[in-house]
């Protein structure tokens, strides 16, 4: 039994919970899976998509919501739900998952396998001993001033683990899932139950119920004393604001509950911002009818991005487009305790799923070496000079 | 606070105007670096705070504040601070449990139609227990800064009923007891049709007396200008009635930096 004292945090009188500072700098926990953040001391846990963590600013601080914008067909944004879960299992957190359409079960059945030697040389330091025995072997002839410098680590990744990689064409072994504490919520399989407020139509307000009473009984917020190891909660809630849940928010243009929605994701930041817990809810933006319902959720979450995938669009044939499968826009990033947030580099990012990697680069655009290319730009130069409506006549003075 | 817009707006912790309203607005930007200026300000010109922090945690304002030299947790401790916690609060009022005297400002959030009187009940006890300091003196005049207006309408409240909650509030702070409001109202693109948020955000501007608007840079996104504020000034007693302003600003760890436009130190 791992006292609490030990750790340095709440005592045992924790029901008030002022001595529980989550975003506090000093003192943190040593939870498995998390790391403080380099820009401002907070608690972040990885997204399981290494090149996400760096674009949202190191990765997902304990305490937040990511919003995802579904792609067209939900196929991407489901994909970075599993990785979101597949890393939780990996990391040993507890995991709760809520969905409409496909129930969690067959969700969790198809979690990406974790690539196994990098999971390896987390577990056993003598993996990682043997990996740098074999590159000790060839010595160097021409930069052997070099010889005992240590390696170069590539920028992204850090020397302590920190996010995994995922095969996406093999399934998570069943044992390894299990090792882990799972909580669902099917929206299908509860009961409509009269709520006094109208406002909460009953599926929100029900999961709403089920994950609060999950937090308090696995004593996240600090309420029960922690005779176990402190662990983080990942919340997974697919496809938030579809017509499967209950909620007309995509079908019609003025709603009937309109702010149910709304004040559910509110709710959350406010169990999210008292508790260990994570979130990442994925919203089908593109079936929304009323385009500032969308703009009033990405101001209620943390962190929100949208992805854009490339399939069943004319993008998809576009050459310029050929390496990517999408575009990835982010919306908002968190300021977290500070004035400032981590302003991106660049707003163009696109992603690729390859088979080991979900990669998120700067959207290279080839340049353009072709010669009818420049005969067109030629004449649309030309065009523009105060000629007739169609510009592709040569100009020959 | 930041120095710079202390000078822009020709105001410092020992001389203000009383009687202010300001409204700071945004569009598509992030105005909140505004309000931890003014909390910072009138914390530190020793007036009654009542701070409802609808959209972020105490932590937050109070990592923020400590960076710019005022410390929340002494305030809160002295009664110089009256902070309303939004999102820890929510949770009890919305899962029904037993509504106990601390949870009454939230109402709005079970029952929306009903409006805000609740919340200014709250407002109103809160600034006129006038209690006293350390050394047997009482605060300044009272200041309501609320964070943020916007959030209300996203649950449902409507914006007749926020703007009658900013009346009353106007009415009591600013006329009878002398002391100042601000306010931060968030807003989206200007193509989107959004009726409740063009209506609130043209009331307040009506019934304000300084208003600061945040945009991002029409010219597009820029890592070293962070956006651009324009500064409104709209009380009528002043010299400087009706005037407009435009700034460009730079939001950094400790503070924020305003330029007039064109003079960034990246370009020159």
């Amino acid at each position: 039994m791992m006292a609490a004292p030990g750790k340095g945090m709440a005592g045992p009188a924790g029901v008030n919970t002022t001595s529980f500072q989550k975003k506090s700098r000093s003192k943190l926990v040593s939870i498995p899976g998390t790391r403080p953040s380099v820009q401002n001391g907070q608690l972040i846990v990885s997204t399981g998509v290494t090149s996400l963590d760096y674009v949202i600013g190191g990765g997902l601080a304990v305490g937040t919501l990511l919003l995802v914008e579904e792609d067209r067909y939900d196929s991407y944004s489901r994909m970075l739900l599993k990785y979101f879960l597949a890393e939780g299992v990996v990391c040993g957190h507890e995991v709760f998952l809520a969905s409409a359409r496909d129930h969690p079960d067959e969700i969790m059945q198809e979690l990406p396998s974790p690539i196994v030697d990098e999971v390896g040389s987390v577990k056993t330091k003598e993996g990682q001993a043997q990996q740098c025995d074999q590159e000790n072997q060839d010595t160097m002839t021409i930069a052997w001033r070099y010889q005992n410098q240590p390696k170069v680590q590539n920028a992204l990744a850090s020397s302590v683990r920190f996010g995994h990689y995922y095969d996406v064409s093999k399934t998570m072994e069943p044992e390894v899932r299990q090792a882990v504490k799972c909580h669902s919520f099917y929206a299908l399989q509860e009961s409509p139950t009269t709520t006094e407020s109208s406002l909460l139509s009953s599926p929100y307000h029900a999961l709403l119920q089920s994950i609060q009473s999950v937090i308090r009984k696995e004593g996240f917020d600090g309420s029960t004393p922690q005779s176990k190891v402190r662990n983080v909660l990942r919340l997974g809630l697919h496809s938030l604001g579809s017509p499967l849940w209950g909620d007309d928010l995509c079908c019609t243009d003025n709603p009937a509950h309109c702010h149910a929605l709304t004040t559910f994701l509110y709710a959350l930041r406010g169990l999210l911002r008292t508790s260990l817990s994570v979130a990442v809810v994925t919203v089908p933006s593109h079936l929304m009818q009323n385009k500032s319902v969308m703009g009033q959720i990405i101001r209620l979450s943390d962190t929100a991005i949208a992805l854009e995938s490339f399939r069943g669009s004319e993008k998809e044939t576009n050459p310029l487009y050929k390496d990517y499968h999408g575009l990835l826009h982010v919306r908002q990033v968190p300021r977290l305790n500070c004035l400032v947030c981590e302003v991106p580099d660049t707003k163009d990012l696109a992603f690729k799923l390859k088979r080991k990697q979900f990669t998120i680069e700067r959207l290279h655009l080839p340049p353009d070496l072709s010669e009818t290319v420049s005969r067109v730009s030629k004449i649309e130069l030309a065009g523009g000079c105060g000629t007739t409506a169609t510009g592709n006549k040569h100009l020959d003075f | 606070m930041f120095p710079e817009l202390n000078s822009i707006l020709s105001s410092s912790p020992d001389s203000f105007r009383s009687g202010d309203f300001i409204v700071l607005s945004d569009r598509q930007a992030d105005a909140s670096f505004l309000i931890h200026h003014y909390l910072s300000f009138y914390l530190r010109a020793g007036c009654k705070v009542c701070f409802l922090g609808l959209v972020q945690s105490f932590s937050h304002y109070s990592a923020v504040s400590q960076r710019l030299g005022v410390s929340l947790t002494q305030a809160r401790e002295k009664g110089q601070l009256v902070f309303l916690e939004g999102l820890k609060d929510s949770i009890g009022v919305l899962s029904q449990e037993e509504s106990s005297q601390s949870k009454l400002p939230l109402s709005y959030l079970r029952s929306p139609g009903a409006g805000l009187e609740c919340l200014f009940k709250f407002v109103e006890s809160s600034v006129s227990q006038n209690t006293e300091n350390e050394d047997g003196e009482k605060w300044g005049p009272p200041v309501l800064l609320i964070d943020d207006l916007s959030v209300l309408l996203t649950l449902g409240v409507s914006a007749g009923a926020i703007l009658d909650f900013t009346l009353y509030c106007q009415a009591t702070i600013c006329s009878e007891l002398q002391g100042n409001i601000g306010i931060l109202v968030r807003r989206e693109e200007e193509d989107v049709e959004d009726e409740g948020s063009n209506l609130l955000q043209k009331g307040l501007i009506h019934q304000c007396s300084l208003a600061l608007h945040v945009e991002g840079l029409p010219t597009g996104y820029c890592r070293d200008i962070h956006g651009q504020m324009e500064v409104w000034w709209r009380s009528r007693e002043d010299a400087m009635y009706n005037q407009r302003k435009v700034f460009h600003y730079k939001v950094h760890d400790k503070g924020a930096s305003f330029f007039a436009r064109g003079t960034s130190s990246a370009l020159l």
